[in-house]
């Protein structure tokens, strides 16, 4: 008998769950691309569809008429829109962590769920980067806010501005989360070309994988790439939030004028983010009957993640509101005291509403039983989703609505049709997007898999047991000439 | 550039393929590639091949992108259009972190990502010749090079002693040609043809 290559105690529970080998993780993970698209998926594509058409005509409304289209006014000149572009970032933020720094840190699972939540990411951050972009009114000029030498002057932009630095930050979060889930893909690429069986599937699947062989070589260099791209997303993701954040704190704004911004956004934007995955895959794994690599496992370490970061943002929302009253500036404590604290003040119950959702609703994850429970984890995810998108509504709309002027003060704030049709718009954009991926990639890594099953797979796994057993003696008898 | 021929071997376990590479290499035949699906730690050293330095790649590009955000910024507020942003300093060096470490990480990022895919010889419309197609999927491929010195039929007695499970004698283009991969024209008249 030959030594396993790989070993790992039986204490860790499966990642892989059934009677699987290489071949059969294959035919299982590309069945969905190769298959014909189910009812429910054409069901869920149309409505997809339907809402970011109904956003397009919200957003030419918008470029037709002007940003008075929307309900924003002097005092309140960030609403819905800032709020829905900051949620949206935040929703990126998951799957960088789960691809990036759970690389780093060698967590096998992972595996499982990395794919689906990178396309995730890519998807929001598209999503989110329409919000700046649409807002600026005369669209057509976007391309002002790029340097570049120009007949203006040139006129640069402000270097110094954090407007300026997301819109570097945004973009390059954009291209790295694009370039590290395509050169994840091109394997799992060539799996589906190699076994494709109709002309357009070989063609489409052949121009993809960029030729890709699985040479040794090859996947050496893969491995390399794979690494440093994850050691560079790690501070980037950290970077794009923190900066995000200075939009707010670097102002003086009272209700924006604190420096635990940076840390407690990006905990807020791991938070949202994985609640976002866990509605995705719940969804995902149960349609595309993934339920093997998906495993309880996966979702229960996921509402780990999500008790962890909603505790850490409970911590820094009281927080700030310690230091609000500590700092003594009374612009800065009756933002909060009157503007937020106070539930009879017109934004009040928007701040009880997060409070809810964020701090205490996530603490039922710390029993097992809750965890491991699938309708209450969708339910949550959905919670969760609801309570960050008050949050940055309570951080922009709370903070502005009245500021050091009481005369210009103004007390009601309600989206108009076009600015909630825009956001539904994004909904239909990410959800397109999703919808079509899950129908024409891998939402699996297959390769990425198929190296941690001999380790982690469940049959596998059952192997080891024997082993673990065995006297000491007996094993280095029966495996001294292994190697 | 070049048609050669060559001994394809199958294998279907890597605990099988690992110490088959070894005694390969020591009887001293010429592998010209292992193909497998999946990533395998230490399979490059077993190779014999010398470790990348696509990272040392991706920390050049990485400080050209600090220098070009510095050089850049720098130039643009106190050479080309000093701007008077609320009496802060021009050379404000603390304002400029945030950009300046998107672009190291852009820069490293992209260059990496192609030349990643230059070394690998990779793009779109790009073909090789594929030994067994079934080596992204569940198979492990060792391909060995028939030199003038070596004799068929004594390379694949010697792959099945050490394991394989399936062998063959291909002929092939070793390197990429622009094709596509629906269509079979290839520079190589008989391409992938069994000989054996």
């Amino acid at each position: 008998m030959q030594a396993p290559l790989r070993y790992e105690s039986q204490v860790r529970t499966a990642l892989v769950e059934g009677q699987k080998d290489y071949h059969q993780v294959t035919e299982d993970i590309v069945r969905p691309v190769e298959a014909a698209p189910s009812r429910l998926w054409w069901i869920g594509f149309i409505i997809s569809v339907c809402c970011l058409l109904f956003g397009v005509w919200s957003v030419t409304e918008q470029v037709i008429y002007g940003v008075g289209q929307w309900n924003l006014h002097r005092t309140i000149g960030w609403g819905w829109d800032i709020t829905n572009f900051v949620w949206w970032v935040g929703i990126g933020h998951a799957g960088t962590l789960i691809s990036a720094i759970l690389l780093l840190f060698r967590q096998g699972w992972r595996t499982g769920v990395n794919r689906a939540a990178e396309a995730m990411t890519i998807f929001a951050v598209m999503c989110a980067g329409q919000f700046p972009i649409w807002h600026m009114g005369r669209v057509w000029l976007c391309f002002f806010i790029m340097p570049y030498p120009n007949t203006r002057g040139p006129v640069w932009p402000n270097f110094n501005s954090p407007l300026l630095w997301d819109v570097f930050a945004i973009s390059t979060y954009f291209t790295v989360s694009v370039l590290f889930w395509y050169s994840g893909l091109i394997p799992d690429i060539a799996t589906v070309r190699d076994r494709a069986k109709v002309k357009w599937r070989k063609l489409m699947y052949g121009v993809l994988s960029f030729g890709w062989t699985g040479s040794t070589k090859h996947w050496q260099r893969h491995e390399s790439l794979s690494l440093v791209l994850a050691g560079l997303s790690t501070p980037l993701v950290l970077s794009v939030h923190t900066i995000v954040s200075m939009d707010f704190a670097t102002s003086v704004i009272p209700g924006w004028h604190t420096t635990i911004f940076p840390p407690y956004f990006v905990a807020g934007a791991i938070f949202s983010g994985f609640a976002m995955v866990q509605t995705l895959l719940l969804v995902s794994r149960k349609v595309l009957k993934l339920e093997g690599y998906i495993t309880l496992e996966h979702i229960e370490v996921m509402n780990k993640v999500i008790v962890l970061t909603g505790s850490i943002v409970g911590i820094a929302y009281l927080t700030e509101l310690f230091i609000s009253w500590y700092g003594q500036n009374k612009f800065e404590g009756w933002a909060f005291a009157q503007n937020r604290v106070n539930i009879f003040s017109p934004y009040g119950w928007s701040y009880y509403l997060m409070m809810g959702c964020n701090v205490l609703s996530p603490q039922i994850f710390w029993f097992r039983k809750m965890r491991r429970n699938l309708t209450v984890t969708f339910f949550m995810s959905v919670i969760v989703n609801i309570g960050m998108w008050f949050e940055r509504f309570v951080i922009i709309v709370t903070s502005i609505y009245r500021d050091y002027l009481p005369s210009s003060w103004a007390m009601y704030y309600a989206p108009s049709i076009w600015e909630v049709g825009f956001y539904i718009g994004t909904f239909g954009l990410f959800f397109t997007c999703y919808f079509l991926f899950s129908k024409f990639f891998p939402v699996i890594a297959i390769a990425e898999i198929k190296h941690i099953l001999k380790k982690s797979g469940e049959s596998y796994k059952e192997k080891m047991g024997p082993l673990e057993q065995m006297p000491v003696e007996e094993f280095a008898h029966e495996y001294a000439h292994a190697h | 550039m070049a048609v050669k021929k060559f001994v394809v071997g199958v294998f279907t376990d890597e605990a099988v393929l690992f110490p088959a590479i070894g005694k390969v290499r020591s009887a001293g035949y010429k592998i010209h590639e292992v193909y497998t699906p999946m990533p395998i730690h230490g399979m490059d050293h077993a190779l014999g091949l010398r470790d990348t330095s696509l990272h040392t790649a991706g920390f050049i590009y990485g400080i050209t992108g600090t220098t070009t955000a510095l050089t850049g910024i720098g130039w643009v507020f106190n050479i080309d259009w000093p701007v008077n942003i609320g009496g802060k300093s021009h050379f404000d060096l603390a304002a400029w972190i945030p950009i300046t470490f998107e672009l190291t990480v852009l820069f490293s990022a992209v260059g990496m990502f192609l030349t990643f895919l230059f070394l690998n010889q990779m793009a779109p419309f790009v073909r090789k010749h594929h030994f067994n197609l079934r080596s992204t999927d569940d198979q492990f491929t060792m391909v060995i090079e028939l030199t003038e010195k070596s004799n068929a039929e004594e390379i694949k007695a010697f792959l099945t002693n050490v394991g394989a499970v399936g062998i063959n004698l291909q002929e092939a283009e070793t390197g990429w040609w622009i094709g596509r991969y629906d269509t079979d024209k290839t520079p190589l008249k008989h391409k992938g043809e069994l000989l054996a």
